[in-house]
């Protein structure tokens, strides 16, 4: 047997009418009939712009530090940095939380996202004190993604190693 | 050089609206999103596919938290040609060390000098 | 669906417990709202002068107990019991503004139902002997919003499914002593319903089959169907649960739609952006004491029925993949 429910069963027909009784099993598919759907199209629409603004702006700042001098990699690294920076004055002047309000995806994907993430529990924790709340909370939110990337990226060089060794 | 901007706009326009996509159809809250990104684009770096979009969008790709993903891959991969076993451990956070270090100290001070305020919406 | 167990003797008959008095205050953002001016105390800023946003709510909590009892006419000592809940772990906003009053206090926790679970148990009290209590519960936005979503400056697109916690706390001041004053008549602990909701966004969804049932089984067990009351109030549905509410109503035979209100759904106008309207225990509070408890004075309102909702869960059995669990009681008062 299939987990999802048949047409007959659904309780609540596209334009809003009750076509059967609601019981405990098909009030999930009801309720989600009945929520207001999030506006896609908009939602795509400004993580697309915002997102790919925000990358132009990085990029304008790797061909700046490119004319500074400094190496392909290490402009690319400190362009990252750059942003970092701004995502955290923003978030401590209240902003970027208004940006990502709309932008979605397009502004927590990005790495000023993870800046945000660690900025943002610091600002909300600083209450509970510097080292159980500022520095025990800062990696709340930005934690799993630290975790996970040194996790998957040792083990990809290690198989790395097994393979081409 | 104009080329370089649209590519980048392109490419980080792209990633990220996936990404819209994916929370919009499966309700997933923020962290997994960045860890499923993330991971993503440590496994294509691994297999070799995501140093030639790195190369053809610069900050389109390096920006999004999928390129923090590959350059951690990048930085254990090569360091462990070097270094063996050791550069695999080493090397991925000697690569990303400096946004990660940069954010640890820059959430620090920002928490110091100013205080959450209330969302007015 | 109703076992016959559950309809026994769950229904609570006062005859002791009159309504002397209610205080209000609200955050901002609620002043803003639909029912601007109505409170007795609205802050300009919701940090209320203090340090953090949890000693502003406890702050709140303070003044909001110590306003109702000089607005009932009464000193401190004149209140035997003060019951009251937050939503914050421990429900320490009101157990520590409960320091600073020399009465007796009962510690209660339903979540957003805490309000009418505490016009219950205070119309009890009265009943046994109590000759004075005092009912009060309210939420402050930034910290629930720490301890059940996101820090307050992490920028996330909000689903259109959630509510807006409200910053608020209503107290309500209750005496044996009998006077021509509001009422509470009857009161119903509702059972605990869990719909198998799991989107932690979609709190009206969770609720309102809790609201369902102790509906249903009250309208049963005492013979009334929703049209002998002027107006049916739930707490926090929001305006999805409120929807649903109505179409489960439907099916069970009784229309609610004429007469039925939710605070949640109306404390917010529509640009105010809070999507479904407000929730948390302050909804109830701030709707029946801002709102409605004057008229019933006035005599627009005879009868009504007031029914708290609450979403049971936490953040730990939450991650655990748990569903929401939801409870619904109900008073009613009567002019």
């Amino acid at each position: 047997m299939t987990k999802k429910l048949s047409n007959q069963q659904n309780p609540i027909s596209p334009d809003g009418k009750l076509t059967a009784k609601i019981t405990k099993d098909n009030y999930k598919q009801y309720v989600f009939e009945k929520s207001p759907k999030s506006a896609h199209a908009k939602n795509m629409f400004w993580a697309f712009v915002i997102g790919g603004l925000i990358c132009v702006i990085g990029q304008i700042f790797i061909e700046i530090y490119s004319l500074l001098g400094f190496s392909n990699a290490d402009s690319s690294g400190l362009a990252s940095a750059t942003l970092v920076v701004i995502t955290a004055i923003l978030t401590g002047f209240g902003v970027f939380d208004q940006i990502g309000r709309f932008a979605g995806a397009g502004s927590t994907i990005p790495i000023t996202g993870f800046a945000n993430a660690v900025v943002a529990p610091a600002l909300e924790f600083k209450a509970e004190g510097l080292i159980y709340g500022l520095g025990a909370k800062m990696f709340v939110v930005a934690g799993p993604v630290v975790v996970n990337g040194v996790f998957v990226s040792v083990i990809i060089a290690l198989l790395t190693l097994l393979i081409g060794g | 050089m104009l080329l370089t901007f649209v590519k980048a706009f392109l490419v980080g326009g792209t990633i990220c609206m996936i990404g819209q996509i994916v929370i919009n159809f499966t309700h997933l809250t923020n962290g997994k999103i960045l860890v499923i990104f993330l991971i993503a684009g440590a496994i294509l770096q691994g297999l070799g596919l995501y140093q030639p979009l790195l190369e053809f969008a610069g900050a389109g790709a390096s920006i999004p938290i999928s390129g923090f993903g590959a350059s951690l891959v990048k930085g254990a991969v090569e360091a462990s040609e070097r270094n063996g076993v050791i550069g695999a451990f080493l090397g991925g956070l000697q690569a990303t060390a400096l946004g990660v270090s940069v954010a640890i100290v820059f959430g620090y001070v920002v928490a110091l000098l100013f205080t959450p305020k209330t969302k007015k919406m | 669906m109703l076992d016959r167990y559950y309809l026994e003797n769950r229904i609570l008959n006062f005859d002791k417990s009159y309504i002397v008095e209610g205080y209000t205050i609200a955050g901002p953002k609620e002043n803003d709202g639909r029912l601007h001016a109505t409170f007795d105390m609205a802050l300009k800023d919701d940090m209320f002068g203090q340090t953090t946003f949890e000693r502003a709510e406890r702050k709140m909590f303070e003044h909001c107990i110590s306003g109702a009892i000089s607005k009932a006419n009464m000193q401190t000592r004149d209140i035997d019991y003060i019951l009251g809940g937050d939503i914050l772990n421990q429900n320490v906003s009101a157990s520590y503004a409960c320091r600073k009053f020399h009465c007796g206090y009962v510690g209660l926790y339903n979540a957003c139902a805490t309000y009418v679970e505490s016009l219950i148990v205070a119309s009890s009290l009265l009943q046994s002997g109590a000759r004075t209590a005092l009912c009060v519960s309210g939420s402050h936005f930034s910290t629930v919003e720490r301890q059940y979503r996101y820090p307050l400056e992490l920028g996330v697109l909000r689903s259109p499914m959630t509510q807006w916690t409200v910053t608020g706390v209503g107290a309500t001041v209750l005496q044996s002593e009998k006077d021509d004053l509001p009422k509470v008549t009857r009161g119903m602990f509702g059972r605990v319903i869990d719909y198998g909701i799991m989107d932690i966004n979609n709190m009206g969804a969770a609720m309102a089959p809790a609201a369902c049932d102790t509906l249903v089984t009250y309208f049963e067990r005492t013979n009334t169907k929703p049209s002998d009351y002027d107006l049916i109030v739930t707490g926090d549905l929001g305006k999805l649960g409120k929807d649903i509410l109505i179409d489960l109503m439907s099916q069970k035979g009784y229309d609610v739609s004429d007469n039925y209100a939710d605070c949640g759904a109306m404390l917010f106008f529509d640009d105010q952006k809070t999507y479904q309207g407000g929730s948390g225990p302050a909804c109830s509070a701030l709707g029946f004491n801002a709102l409605f408890l004057s008229n019933i004075r006035q005599g627009n309102i005879k009868k009504m029925l007031l029914v708290g909702t609450g979403a049971l869960m936490s953040s730990t059995v939450q991650f655990q993949g748990d569903s929401i669990a939801a409870v619904a009681h109900l008073v009613e008062i009567s002019r």
